[in-house]
């Protein structure tokens, strides 16, 4: 440990800890990119758009899903240097928890709006959360710079939600940097310094982790309670494992070790741990030698709201599919998974996600990342059944409902939705909760136009593409944001999906009796679309226990020849059907019936109407 | 069938010529053919004729196909040099079956006896329908009756084998249209038929329309038109011996028949397949490159791929399969009935293994079979 930077910890006068909230596209990673260049953290030359977002698909989907952390040194008007961590925060419905991780390390948060778009769902909800944690919020609306920005309205409807006066509200621009100097020094001046005892047993909060190939589990700490040393023996409390601190340093945004941090402060921490499940995020850290008696508060476990089969279109990839889940959960504790084998797609695992982003998000990085070929079961949710002895448990997969005979009864969980739209999509969007078997709940005005919805849905209904069905409804200026309620008993029934006589574990679904007929129609429709033809005719049947209530026949393949084979050109049509074999490689077997990996996700996309 | 060992052809001598002068293309075809380039004729046969003299010999040739293109379409003494460039190379035997490919309308009774002079024996008419709707629709410019007269003048003028082609499927085509077209063709007693379902092409005209929203051909309506003329054809004397072709015995094709027992066989012209050496090759397939690359001597070879070991299994049955009397046993079909794919094809009855041959009982579907058979891997390895 010779070389490292012997420096004194910096004083928690001069610390500040805080996130920024925003909507999708109201500007969080560009000004992040400006607070580093503004306060030459990161030189132009090194500057990339969009630099906290380091994973390809959040680049692409212009979307954070990591938290990252950055240390910031900024010189304040007041003359004084204080250090700014930023710990950036997700900005999706489907990763609340994440942001409620984030928030559990900071004093402050910076809600960010833009402001030509106003407050959006999602913002305050995680405004709500920010303020439900003690922090300071300091709003600020971005974009001012833009033609349609209105930012006198973007004002009053922070006023109107948060209190306080239009006057304060900083208006910035992150793309050009105007107001971003004012904004830094509102941070030093309006986020509380930190108020750990630096002098107590440490206590470290860990706040998020990820796997590094070379160098392990790297922990991201918020230091509250003593100091952290380089060397010393550490203890889990939760896990109650030993660990040496390898490592610790900043984030600047490069990893740099450095000799300790102290109580206020923000790093990372690297214990040479390399298993996944060893180091819980959430977990407090504290020293062997001396430690602390009570862990800090924990924040809620993630719980996956939504669940769906994932497994491997080659059967031997049933291993590597294992150890890339396992590697994701260690960036991503919210992600759970059990084996679950289904007679018509073997082995695989049944997955827990935050929502259907999160859930597409580890699909698409399972086979990105880890090149594995994988058939998606349409998601579900999980059900409450109480038995006629009164035994309660919990399904998450459709298969496990047991027949309407043998059950007491079933419950859904239902979800507090809040919508925030302006006003001449009420209507539609009534109806479509509506349709979604909601229930209608308060109405309160933002703006004279724009409005508040609240209301109270089965979860079901919401994963299914209703956020697109909102969208496509309020021609995208509604926005959605949602938490877990309360479990309801409800009139629900499995329906199983019969081809060619054979039921296919993985098409069967559980739904509303009043929504039955029409599932299990327009299932039997699409699949026959989905559904090539085949050696011989394909019944294709929907049924609730033995009750066949739709039926669809993919009628056989009578002609598959390219007739004209004239002379010597073998070669030619060889290669032609060698391609054509090729292309039937994304096919699943199920018994003797030749299925489309697309198959099995369209349930998603069953038509509304 | 009786009496035809379609597995003995593996050793008839054999070759192809191609011709690819048209008077017109017509918009389903992606044969190496030209049109409007009539005055490059002379200059192809000799090219041709240089390109068998750079060959090897083979033994006398039982098998000659001049295919195209229309080879009726060039001067009849341009052919003559080509065969007797193949005589002189190869020598022809006594019994040959000298075949070429014709449009009804260039057979006129003097075209008919000027070509048998020359030493054709069998002529396959490019007839496609007898309707002249369907016809002008394929942009052909003869007519039914056309048809007939040339089947006529080619009898009259002692061609042994006479064949028609005809095509199904076409949007125009009705079921009585084609019904019609089937009476007809067997009314007009050829020896042999072969009907061709339409197929839409990468590359053509055709493909170019069904992209833009033209109705493309409906299978399970072809399947109809192909199973109504595989029963015509059978009750008046007409057997199916491969999925697109129907014979009266002992008129079957001779040169199809070696490329289908995985026979080897040579092939002059642009764009031209053989069999060779263990090895199937191809000619390059466009003319000017063709001549250029004749006229300095070189061999015009585009391409080559050596058929051995397992492959060379896979391909007896690729190619023996399309015949109605299958293949017989070997390696390839006992890994054929023991593959998954293999066996659902057995259970769908779509081949059948019976007197030790593996056939395929619904040619319709040989594309299945064959992606089958592609499929099936090495037992050695």
């Amino acid at each position: 440990m010779h070389g490292l930077p012997v420096c004194n910890v910096t004083h928690q006068t001069r610390i500040r800890n805080f996130s920024i909230i925003a909507h999708i596209d109201h500007g969080k990673s560009t000004l992040a990119d400006r607070l580093l260049e503004r306060t030459g953290t990161v030189s132009e030359r090194d500057m990339r758009e969009q630099l906290l977002d380091s994973m390809d698909l959040e680049r692409e989907r212009g979307i954070t899903i990591k938290a990252q952390t950055v240390r910031i040194e900024h010189r304040s008007t007041d003359g004084e240097t204080y250090v700014l961590n930023l710990i950036d925060t997700p900005g999706h419905v489907d990763f609340s928890y994440e942001v409620s991780r984030s928030l559990a390390a900071c004093e402050g948060a910076l809600l960010l709006t833009d402001a030509a778009q106003g407050v959006q769902a999602q913002t305050l909800a995680n405004a709500y959360m920010a303020v439900d944690a003690g922090l300071e919020v300091i709003p600020a609306i971005n974009k001012i710079d833009l033609p349609a920005a209105d930012p006198d309205k973007a004002a009053s409807e922070i006023v109107s939600i948060l209190g306080g006066s239009p006057d304060e509200i900083i208006r910035i621009s992150a793309k050009t940097g105007q107001g971003v100097d004012e904004l830094l020094d509102r941070l030093v001046k309006d986020v509380p310094a930190p108020k750990g005892d630096p002098d107590g047993p440490l206590r470290a909060l860990v706040f998020d982790s990820y796997f590094d190939a070379y160098r392990g589990v790297v922990c991201y700490i918020r230091v509250v309670d003593g100091q952290i040393n380089t060397g010393q023996k550490l203890r889990f409390m939760a896990t109650s494992e030993t660990h040496e601190a390898a490592e610790i340093g900043v984030m600047t945004p490069k990893a740099e070790p450095i000799q300790t941090l102290g109580s206020g402060e923000v790093g990372y921490l690297i214990t040479g741990v390399k298993e996944i499940d060893r180091i819980k995020v959430g977990d407090t850290v504290t020293t062997a030698a001396s430690p602390a008696v009570h862990p800090l508060p924990g924040y809620q476990e993630p719980k996956p709201m939504v669940f769906s089969g994932l497994f491997p279109t080659d059967g031997d990839d049933f291993e590597n599919l294992r150890e890339a889940l396992e590697k994701l959960r260690l960036n991503d504790a919210s992600l759970v998974f059990e084996p679950e084998t289904s007679r018509a797609l073997g082995s695989g695992f049944r997955c827990g996600f935050l929502g259907l982003l999160h859930m597409e998000i580890i699909r698409e990085r399972l086979e990105r990342e880890y090149d594995l070929d994988l058939v998606a079961t349409a998601p579900s949710v999980a059900y409450r059944v109480t038995m006629p002895d009164g035994t309660e448990f919990l399904i998450k997969s459709p298969q496990d409902l047991p027949d309407s005979a043998s059950r007491e009864s079933v419950s859904e969980p239902y979800v507090r939705a809040m919508i925030i739209t302006p006003v001449e999509f009420v209507g539609p969007i009534m109806e479509l909760v509506t349709k979604r078997r909601g229930v209608v709940g308060s109405m309160n005005y933002l703006t004279t136009e724009r409005v508040e919805l609240d209301y109270e849905l089965p979860l079901a209904e919401v994963v299914f593409d209703f956020f697109d069905q909102l969208k496509s409804r309020t021609k995208g200026y509604a926005s959605l944001d949602y938490e877990p309620a309360d479990y309801r008993e409800s009139d629900l029934v499995k329906v199983d999906i019969l081809l060619n006589g054979e039921p296919v574990d993985a098409f069967s679904s559980i739904v509303h009796r009043d929504k039955a007929q029409d599932y299990g129609k327009s299932m039997t429709s699409r699949l026959r679309a989905l559904i090539p033809r085949q050696l011989f005719d394909v019944p294709i049947q929907a049924a609730i226990g033995g009750r066949i209530i739709s039926r669809e026949t993919v009628k056989a393949k009578r002609k598959d020849v390219i007739a004209k084979c004239y002379g010597g050109d073998v070669s030619r049509k060889k290669k032609l059907l060698q391609r054509q074999k090729e292309g039937k490689k994304r096919m699943k077997m199920v018994g003797s019936v030749e299925v489309p990996q697309e198959a099995f996700v369209a349930a998603l996309k069953l038509d509304e109407d | 069938m009786t009496g035809l060992d379609v597995d003995a052809h593996v050793n008839t001598s054999s070759t192809y010529v191609h011709i690819p002068f048209c008077s017109a293309v017509f918009p389903y075809c992606d044969f190496a053919v030209v049109a409007g380039a009539d005055h490059l004729a002379d200059r192809y046969a000799n090219a041709v004729v240089a390109e068998i003299g750079m060959s090897e010999p083979l033994s006398p040739l039982e098998a000659i196909f001049f295919g195209g293109g229309t080879p009726s379409h060039v001067d009849p003494s341009l052919l003559a040099k080509i065969l007797k460039a193949l005589s002189d190379r190869h020598g022809i035997a006594g019994d040959a079956e000298i075949s070429l490919e014709a449009n009804p309308e260039d057979f006129t009774d003097v075209r008919a006896v000027e070509i048998q002079a020359i030493g054709f024996n069998r002529v396959s008419f490019g007839a496609q329908s007898f309707d002249g709707l369907v016809l002008s629709a394929l942009g052909r410019r003869h007519t039914g009756a056309e048809i007939g007269s040339s089947v006529e003048a080619a009898r009259s003028s002692g061609f042994a084998s006479i064949s028609l082609d005809l095509i199904f499927g076409t949007p125009e085509e009705t079921e009585e249209s084609w019904a019609r077209s089937i009476g007809l063709a067997i009314e007009a007693e050829p020896d042999h038929i072969s009907c061709y379902s339409l197929t839409v092409e990468p590359g053509t005209p055709l493909a170019r329309w069904v992209r833009e929203g033209a109705a493309a051909p409906d299978p399970d309506v072809q399947a109809d038109r192909y199973e109504f003329a595989d029963s015509r054809l059978s009750d008046a004397g007409y057997p199916r011996y491969e999925v697109t072709n129907w014979a009266r015995p002992g008129h079957e094709c001779r040169y199809n028949l070696t490329v289908w027992a995985q026979g080897e066989f040579e092939a002059y012209g642009n764009g031209a397949h053989r069999y060779r050496h263990g090895a199937r090759s191809r000619n390059v397939r466009r003319l000017d490159a063709y001549l250029d690359r004749v006229e300095v001597g070189e061999r015009p070879i585009a391409g080559s791929d050596l058929i051995a070991g397992w492959e060379h299994e896979i391909d007896r049955l690729f190619v023996g399969l399309r015949r109605s009397a299958g293949v017989r046993r070997g390696p390839g079909v006992d890994a054929f009935l023991r593959s998954s794919h293999g066996m659902r094809l057995l259970e769908a009855d779509v081949v059948e293994m019976s007197d030790d041959r593996l056939t395929v009982i619904r040619p319709l579907l040989t594309d299945e079979v064959h992606r089958a058979v592609l499929g099936l891997a090495d037992p050695g390895d």
